[in-house]
């Protein structure tokens, strides 16, 4: 595309199938405590 | 809905269902925007009229837009409202504990949530009993859950750092007997940081947050000692040894901000000049009557500020001197999952506060509030316990109907529950004025992906 540059992004659909295992870090264990935000969370699907 | 925002001279288009991310040129941007709301031929006009573009490249511009429609990556429609369900019939399963192993603290900062470490209760220190019940207690409420995390917070927990390294050595002790992995934090003011604390903390603390406000007259006019005294040049060396010694160990410079310093970029220049390189800094939570309550005049300030932030980031990282602000720290590519994008922090379900005495409250922010206790260690989540539960479960990214028409609820989840009560006296309620300063710093953490996209090295 000549006029749009699309960033590599999860697809959220397909996590449907793939996500929800839970191993990922509580958002407000590491340097928040007031606030919520996920989006900076990663993927530990595989962390096990 | 496609959310259109311009920042730090990016066009971006962010396609809030799919969560797909799109840097646009002038030409495209103005596409989008007329997209779906105007007739074919006449947003081709509009292109023509406006940009001086041919009708072959007004209809290229158009056709892509197209296919990225048909892909499901813009004007995607949000299919996701009924997994809300799915996710409260999920049998409850904790994954982590804020260990309030003191309530009492070295310093006497008048902004503390924590009332100066005591949570408007009695200064305490946890018994390494009732340290070692909360990790039996996490063991056993876990499920499958392999990787368990624990936050050593307080007050101050290195005033209790004995009882720090015996319940670390007792859950390090039951990992392989039951298959789990704990990962642990310690939050610290930094008064009590030695060669000990530093040499255990490498070996054992997964993440380190070291508090710090930044200049040192701002640190100093809140975080001084019961006696007055400003905590600045006792921190300061004490946290360039820590940090230094993290290596390639996480830890982040964790500063909070109020009325009195919305121009918080002076502070995380500060931090920076004193070679941190991973750090976070927060608005205040505090009573709208306050002082240091940030009011509406400080919120151009403070969005101006995360501006500033963004341009320092893409800056230094093409200086070859990056630095991570931790709400920046998108991971578009490899980030959560739509469960954990519509659940969130997990408080009162996944994630709970354990005070000095074994008491259980949905997260550190409600400990102290007995309306919200649910129950101890040692007897378990209690009647009023369950309740607590049922109702934070239901707090997530569509429980709120502010939240149906915000682009941003899937990166927030519907926000702190927290922040909700303070502001509405309602844990499924929706605090505005955070709300606001949230999408501010989502937009300019989008424009740094941004501007990785076009300078060619994102993901």
């Amino acid at each position: 595309m000549k006029r749009i540059i699309s960033l590599n992004t999860r697809n959220l659909e397909t996590s449907k199938k793939d996500g929800g295992c839970g191993e990922c870090q509580t958002s407000c264990q590491s340097a928040c405590k007031t606030s919520c935000g996920v989006a900076n969370q990663k993927c530990e699907k595989s962390a096990k | 809905m496609v959310h259109l925002f311009k920042r730090l001279g990016y066009n971006v288009a962010v396609d809030t269902a799919s969560a797909s991310v799109h840097v646009l040129d002038d030409v495209a941007y103005e596409a989008v925007s007329l997209y779906g709301k105007t007739e074919r031929e006449e947003i081709k006009s509009a292109l023509k009229e406006r940009f001086g573009v041919s009708d072959a490249e007004a209809e290229d511009c158009l056709s892509d837009i197209d296919s990225l429609v048909a892909e499901g990556k813009l004007f995607s429609e949000d299919k996701f409202r009924p997994d809300v369900d799915a996710l409260a019939k999920r049998s409850p399963v904790v994954k982590a504990l804020c260990l309030h192993v003191a309530h009492t603290c070295n310093l006497d900062c008048e902004y503390c949530f924590a009332s100066q470490g005591k949570y408007h209760g009695e200064r305490a220190l946890m018994s390494f009993e009732v340290g070692k019940r909360a990790i039996d207690f996490l063991i056993e409420n876990s499920g499958s859950r392999h990787n368990l995390e624990v936050d050593f917070f307080g007050g101050e927990p290195l005033m209790n750092f004995g009882v720090v390294k015996q319940i670390v050595a007792y859950a390090r002790e039951r990992e392989a007997e039951c298959g789990k992995h704990f990962r642990f934090t310690l939050t610290t003011n930094g008064m009590l940081v030695d060669d000990d604390v530093i040499e255990f903390s490498n070996r054992e603390m997964d993440n380190v947050v070291m508090s710090l406000d930044g200049r040192k007259e701002v640190n100093d006019r809140f975080r001084k000692t019961v006696g007055g005294v400003g905590s600045f040049d006792v921190i300061v060396p004490k946290f360039r040894k820590f940090a230094a010694a993290r290596g390639e160990r996480e830890y982040y410079i964790r500063g909070t901000f109020t009325h009195l310093n919305p121009d918080f970029m002076k502070d995380i220049d500060v931090m920076l000049d004193l070679g941190f390189d991973r750090l976070s800094m927060e608005p205040v939570v505090a009573p709208q009557d306050s002082p240091y309550a940030l009011t509406e005049e400080d919120k151009a300030v403070i969005e101006e500020q995360y501006e500033l932030l963004a341009e320092r980031m893409i800056k230094r990282e093409e200086e070859g001197r990056p630095f991570v602000f931790y709400h920046y720290m998108l991971d578009l590519e490899h980030g959560p999952c739509i469960y954990k994008r519509i659940s969130g922090c997990g408080s009162g379900t996944e994630y709970m506060a354990v005070t000095p005495t074994g008491e259980l409250y949905p997260c550190h922010q409600f400990v102290g509030e007995k309306e919200f206790l649910m129950g101890n260690v040692f007897d378990g989540i209690s009647e009023n316990g369950e309740k607590v539960r049922a109702d934070f479960k239901r707090c997530n990214a569509y429980s709120k109907p502010e939240c149906d028409e915000c682009w941003a609820r899937l990166y927030c989840s519907g926000g702190c529950a927290a922040n909700a009560w303070h502001a509405t006296g309602d844990v499924n309620g929706v605090y505005a004025y955070g709300c606001d300063l949230f999408r501010c710093r989502m937009e300019c953490a989008i424009a740094v992906k941004a501007a990785e996209a076009v300078r060619g090295d994102a993901e």
